[in-house]
């Protein structure tokens, strides 16, 4: 089952046709998703080979819908037009939404998640599930990868991962490599993502391929802090977590837009207290979390 | 970015706002100048990116131009909460009746915007919020709709503004949302929102956070950027579009690639450390996703650069980014570097094309770089050799 992504899920690339689309669809294919065409406005009739397989590109993401039966997109539009792009995937009522772009204006990502009603997978009214902006996406590994997550990393396992950033969400995959993972998803750096923690631990307390579940956050926001009052109330799951940001200084920007202690909030230390008084082991280090996930596997049937 | 209180001023003006008249100035002869201009009495406010500017004997009221050059040389070169004093706005004193707040601000936990207002101003709004919570409006603003003429009745309503100024208020805050969407703001905050003695509503002070990401709708906000008190390195890496900290009290130079794994790497440098003297590390780098040899080359320029680092840790797990254009911009870099670079390297390299960039840096065998396997046991190796250094030093 996996969540969010499927070996069934039919995708789209809107920017397709750029340099980052066409790199990242051929890795896509390659990893065995049902990539279904690209949208390109002004560029749809024509097509776009991809070592044997040629893709068409569509003017809009309404036809894409129609002539493929597309249920998942994923957006590489450069962020001055990426508002555009989201709003239009959510006019054409595509169920998944997995934006890749870094650098959207914030107001723009509010505007976005407004629209597909972004209170994420706990709402059952909504139309849309955003994942990111400034993400790496989802892989359902052996089944399907929307992203530009590497799919050689590991294989299908029973760990479900979710992260806030890119290169810790690989190097976790990889730390764990021997056991896999049922999905990982990353829900990305921003101050304003579609898909917090929350909907994600939820979706993997619920799927019956996920048997652990590590969580990864980093400084900014009280995301994790919130994240821990629902796996203390609703999650039965073991979840091992990670938080990165402990020696970040006050007020500067640590690379993601949203990763920053403002005054005595959104630290490290507050997240990982929050964590653990909700019963949650947190690691020191990466090969530490995944130490402890190692345990925790080793004790389930 | 975060606006100093002048600029955060005339953005509020150019948006209608009432503000009072007055010159941002960098010396105590200037102060005097336009205190003359004013005429009367004025208030001498230090311009600093910082709260607590009053308690802090920032902000002083001056009777005549001479006491506003003496106040201005007292207040100019103030350490406030480590924030140097470069520049004092001189602004006319206020007859203040009535004290409110107003913002609006990203909620982040709720993705959308928070419109916020209180009677009662003048004091930190967090010390409001939490001596005083229902005092402190909170109103959702839905990012599609915006804020028009009743949704402002509908705040100041919700704060209990006073029926007389009520209107005015409203008027405010519509404009106040203007500055909020026109600028591509996460935060503008008017404390204190006054009523002076004449009954008028005046934007006393001013906060405003701009969205970086923003910055390509507004070439006009690159005039904001502060040159003055803005540390070399970090300038220097801005122009090469590297994303840079530079941290305090650290020895270990830090490069990786993707800013979640290259915060853990300082969390787990700084950890090693504490078996090796108290080795910290001295800034934050991240090459970022897709980086080739120049961009590994350029940063560690900049990070060999820094005079306070004694060793440094390149920490790349390839995803995107391909091990061997990392090990090739290493291998180039201390080419180019040539006898400049004098530091030792650690480098931890994993994931894509890791077979290769450590063949490409075990046949450099540079005798500066150390090549480890672990993130753990290369953040070790990198303190330790940074205290051999400092040892020396010391």
């Amino acid at each position: 089952m996996a969540i969010l992504l499927t070996k069934d899920s039919r995708i789209i690339i809107q920017g397709m046709t750029g340099a980052e689309g066409r790199k990242h669809t051929q890795r896509m294919l390659r990893a065995g998703s049902q990539i279904v065409g690209g949208v390109t406005p002004g560029k749809g009739g024509q097509t776009v080979d991809f070592e044997g397989a040629c893709l068409p590109v569509f003017g809009t993401v309404a036809e894409s819908v129609s002539a493929t039966g597309a249920d998942v997109s994923v957006v590489f539009v450069p962020p001055r037009f990426a508002k555009d792009a989201v709003l239009e995937a959510i006019d054409a009522g595509i169920g998944l939404v997995v934006v890749i772009t870094e650098g959207i204006p914030v107001h723009d990502a509010a505007a976005f998640c407004a629209q597909a009603g972004a209170t994420g997978l706990a709402a059952p009214a909504v139309r849309t599930r955003i994942v990111g902006p400034n993400c790496p996406g989802v892989i359902t590994p052996g089944a399907s990868n929307a992203g530009i997550i590497p799919a050689d990393i590991t294989g299908p396992g029973r760990i479900g991962l979710v992260s806030k950033s890119g290169t810790l969400t690989y190097q976790m995959m990889y730390e764990l490599r021997d056991i896999g993972f049922s999905t990982c998803v990353g829900i990305g750096g921003d101050p304003v993502i579609g898909t917090t923690h929350i909907d994600a631990v939820q979706a993997f307390e619920d799927d019956p391929d996920t048997a652990a579940i590590v969580m990864i956050g980093e400084i900014g926001g009280d995301a994790e802090e919130r994240a821990a009052d629902y796996i203390k109330a609703h999650i039965t799951k073991p979840v091992i977590g990670y938080i990165a940001g402990f020696t970040a200084p006050e007020g500067k920007t640590m690379g993601h837009a949203g990763a920053i202690v403002s005054g005595s909030s959104g630290t490290a230390a507050a997240k990982k207290d929050a964590l653990e008084a909700a019963g949650v082991h947190v690691g020191t280090t990466p090969s530490a979390t995944a130490e402890l996930m190692r345990e925790v596997m080793k004790s389930l049937p | 970015m975060d606006l100093y209180e002048y600029q955060a001023k005339d953005l509020f003006g150019a948006h209608g706002i009432p503000v009072l008249p007055g010159h941002v100035v960098t010396t105590s002869a200037q102060a005097r100048e336009v205190a003359a201009e004013l005429g009367g009495a004025v208030v001498v406010k230090a311009q600093v990116k910082t709260g607590g500017r009053g308690k802090a004997g920032g902000v002083q009221l001056a009777r005549d131009p001479d006491e506003a050059q003496r106040k201005a040389a007292a207040i100019l070169g103030m350490d406030i909460k480590g924030h140097t004093v470069h520049r004092v706005l001189v602004t006319p004193a206020c007859d203040i009746v009535e004290e409110y707040y107003l913002s609006f601000v990203l909620d982040r936990t709720q993705r959308t915007f928070l419109a916020m207002a209180s009677v009662q101003g003048g004091m930190e709004i967090e010390e409001v919020a939490a001596t005083a919570p229902g005092a402190l409006a909170k109103v959702p603003v839905d990012p599609r709709f915006g804020v028009d003429a009743a949704k402002a009745a509908e705040i100041v309503v919700a704060a209990a503004f006073p029926p007389q100024v009520a209107q005015a208020v409203a008027d405010t805050t519509a404009k106040l949302w203007d500055v909020f969407v026109a600028e591509e703001a996460t935060l503008v905050e008017v404390n204190p929102l006054v009523q002076d003695n004449q009954g008028s509503i005046i934007a006393l002070d001013g906060k405003v956070t701009l969205d970086d990401n923003a910055a390509f709708r507004h070439p006009e906000h690159a005039a904001l950027v502060d040159p003055v008190g803005q540390d070399p390195l970090e300038a220097a890496a801005r122009a090469r579009h590297l994303n840079y900290v530079k941290l305090a009290n650290g020895q270990v130079g830090i490069i990786g690639n993707g800013a979640g794994l290259v915060m853990s790497t300082l969390d787990v440098v700084a950890a090693a450390g504490r078996a090796h003297g108290g080795m910290r590390p001295a800034n934050f780098l991240d090459i970022g996703g897709g980086a080739n040899a120049q961009v590994m080359a350029d940063g560690l320029e900049i990070v060999l650069g820094d005079p306070d680092v004694l060793s440094v840790f390149v920490n790349v797990f390839g995803g995107i980014t391909a091990c061997d254009q990392v090990a090739t911009g290493i291998v180039q870099a201390l080419g180019m570097l040539g006898s400049a670079a004098a530091k030792p390297l650690v480098v931890r390299l994993d994931g894509n094309n890791v077979a290769e960039g450590r063949r490409i840096l075990a046949r450099a065998a540079h005798p500066l770089v150390t090549m480890v396997d672990t993130m753990d046991a290369a953040a070790d190796k990198a303190a330790e050799l940074a205290a051999v250094t400092f040892a020396k030093g010391a």
